[in-house]
């Protein structure tokens, strides 16, 4: 319950973080937030040679509204997301999401950016990175690059990311003002890790008929699911019970459980399908109500 | 890169500076290297949150951060609530309302109160009772805790 030997650097700026990437390999670790990392080390499930320390990495933490989206520096506390009225304003959807992340505490250490590169297929922030299609910014020793969320998460606990990679920002699309958002999730607990999750964001034009939808699912899959066909079916539609239940229903062939002590696959595809029958329905109910 | 560093840090107000290797967690450096034991240490893997601490003014799971990570920063521990041998409000409130019986999880569970408190001065049970979700209490003695936290909420209010 001790972590094994390790060397540890602090980078200063991101440059810095990715010349020690470079030069030590695929044997260190980035350390931003330590809630997923350090307990793993402490279980000695990862060992890395060396911990590269980005938590002094000042330029990365930031949030601010960015030509139509809001854009999150990678090192920025989860808790300072959660609280923050840009945030909030930009994508209610957000601070939903990071209010089942952990507990306060762990907000407080958490960022977003360590969340999104540990890829953990059951955590929030990675499912509604890929449901409200956002972007992640990586600068490596060739520079910068941009990569859409359904292409970052390639497995569990795997990103597209080189190992001489930094996730540098989050950008997420910015909802329009009268989204109705929620998230809907399983767990044992407050704050446990999620069974399953299921995001929803809906929109409706002056009559009344779906304008916009977005829906993701955590823990459903090797890597967050953005439900496309369920959110084909609301597209344009009157979201009636009904158009709810038939959108819900695509949700069974779209995801991919296993099973585990926690459930059975079988109950995780159930679950799914009702967690986006509950989630879209809270959404709409939310619309015009500020979160 | 050498691989012990030197850390320096305040916690409660006083100085402590020692070599430490890379892998010391902060919780492991404040009991072993600066004494303060009133920090426990449960779980060791960020679940039963007896080693909440405060750093640089937030609640943090000491267990989850290394020692070498905490160089130049402020933190308060269990042992800087009481000014001397005067309890707290909440530290009062805790011993007038059974908020323990064991004590193991009580450091914790007073440091992330003590966050609630600061941030939200007139909390609903509820509210309380989110406040104190991520920490452990085996005794099974949560009513009393939170009763406690409401009881000093109303204290510190008037």
């Amino acid at each position: 319950m001790k972590p094994a030997a390790v060397k540890y650097a602090r980078a200063g700026d991101v440059q810095e973080a990715v010349a020690l990437l470079s030069e030590h390999g695929t044997d260190a670790k980035v350390l931003a937030g330590g809630q997923s990392l350090v307990p793993l080390m402490n279980f000695r499930l990862a060992s890395p040679s060396i911990l590269i320390d980005i938590n002094r990495v000042n330029e990365l933490a930031y949030v601010r509204e960015d030509n139509g989206s809001l854009l999150i520096g990678a090192m920025t506390r989860q808790r300072d997301v959660e609280t923050s009225p840009v945030v909030a304003a930009a994508v209610p959807l957000l601070p939903q999401a990071l209010h089942h992340v952990g507990h306060v505490t762990n907000r407080n250490r958490g960022t977003v950016g360590g969340s999104v590169a540990h890829a953990d297929p059951a955590s929030e922030l990675p499912a509604l990175v890929t449901g409200l299609a956002g972007e992640l910014t990586v600068e490596g020793p060739k520079g910068q690059r941009t990569i859409a969320a359904e292409d970052f998460f390639v497995g569990t606990f795997t990103t597209a990311m080189e190992y001489d990679e930094v996730l540098t920002a989050v950008r997420l699309p910015r909802l329009p003002a009268g989204t109705g958002v929620a998230v809907e999730e399983l767990a044992r607990r407050h704050g446990d890790f999620a069974i399953v999750a299921v995001m929803a964001a809906v929109h409706l034009a002056p009559d009344g008929s779906v304008d916009l939808v977005r829906l993701a699912a955590s823990g459903v899959d090797s890597v967050p699911l953005r439900l496309h066909s369920a959110e084909a079916v609301l597209a344009g539609a009157q979201p009636t019970a009904d158009a709810i239940a038939a959108a819900a229903a695509t949700v069974a062939a779209s995801v991919n459980p296993t099973g585990d002590v926690h459930a059975p696959a079988s109950y995780r595809r159930d679950m799914a399908q009702l967690l986006v029958k509950r989630a879209v329905g809270a959404a709409i109910e939310r619309i015009g109500v500020s979160a | 890169m050498s691989d012990s560093q030197t850390v320096s840090v305040t916690i409660n107000g006083h100085v402590y500076t020692a070599d430490c290797d890379p892998r010391l967690t902060l919780a492991d450096f404040i009991r072993h290297k600066c004494g303060l034991t009133g920090t426990h240490l449960g779980c060791e893997h960020g679940v039963c949150g007896a080693c909440t601490i405060m750093v640089d003014g937030r609640t943090a799971r000491a267990c989850l951060m290394l020692a070498v990570q905490v160089d130049g920063s402020t933190i308060t521990t269990v042992e800087g609530l009481a000014s001397g041998n005067e309890l707290n409000p909440l530290q009062e409130a805790f011993w007038d309302n059974h908020g323990l019986q064991c004590g193991f999880c009580t450091s914790g569970m007073l440091m992330c109160a003590t966050e609630l408190l600061e941030e939200n001065p007139d909390p609903s049970a509820e509210e309380v009772r989110e406040g104190i979700s991520g920490n452990l209490c085996r005794c099974t003695g949560y009513d009393s805790i939170v009763k406690s936290v409401l009881a000093a909420a109303e204290k510190m209010r008037s």
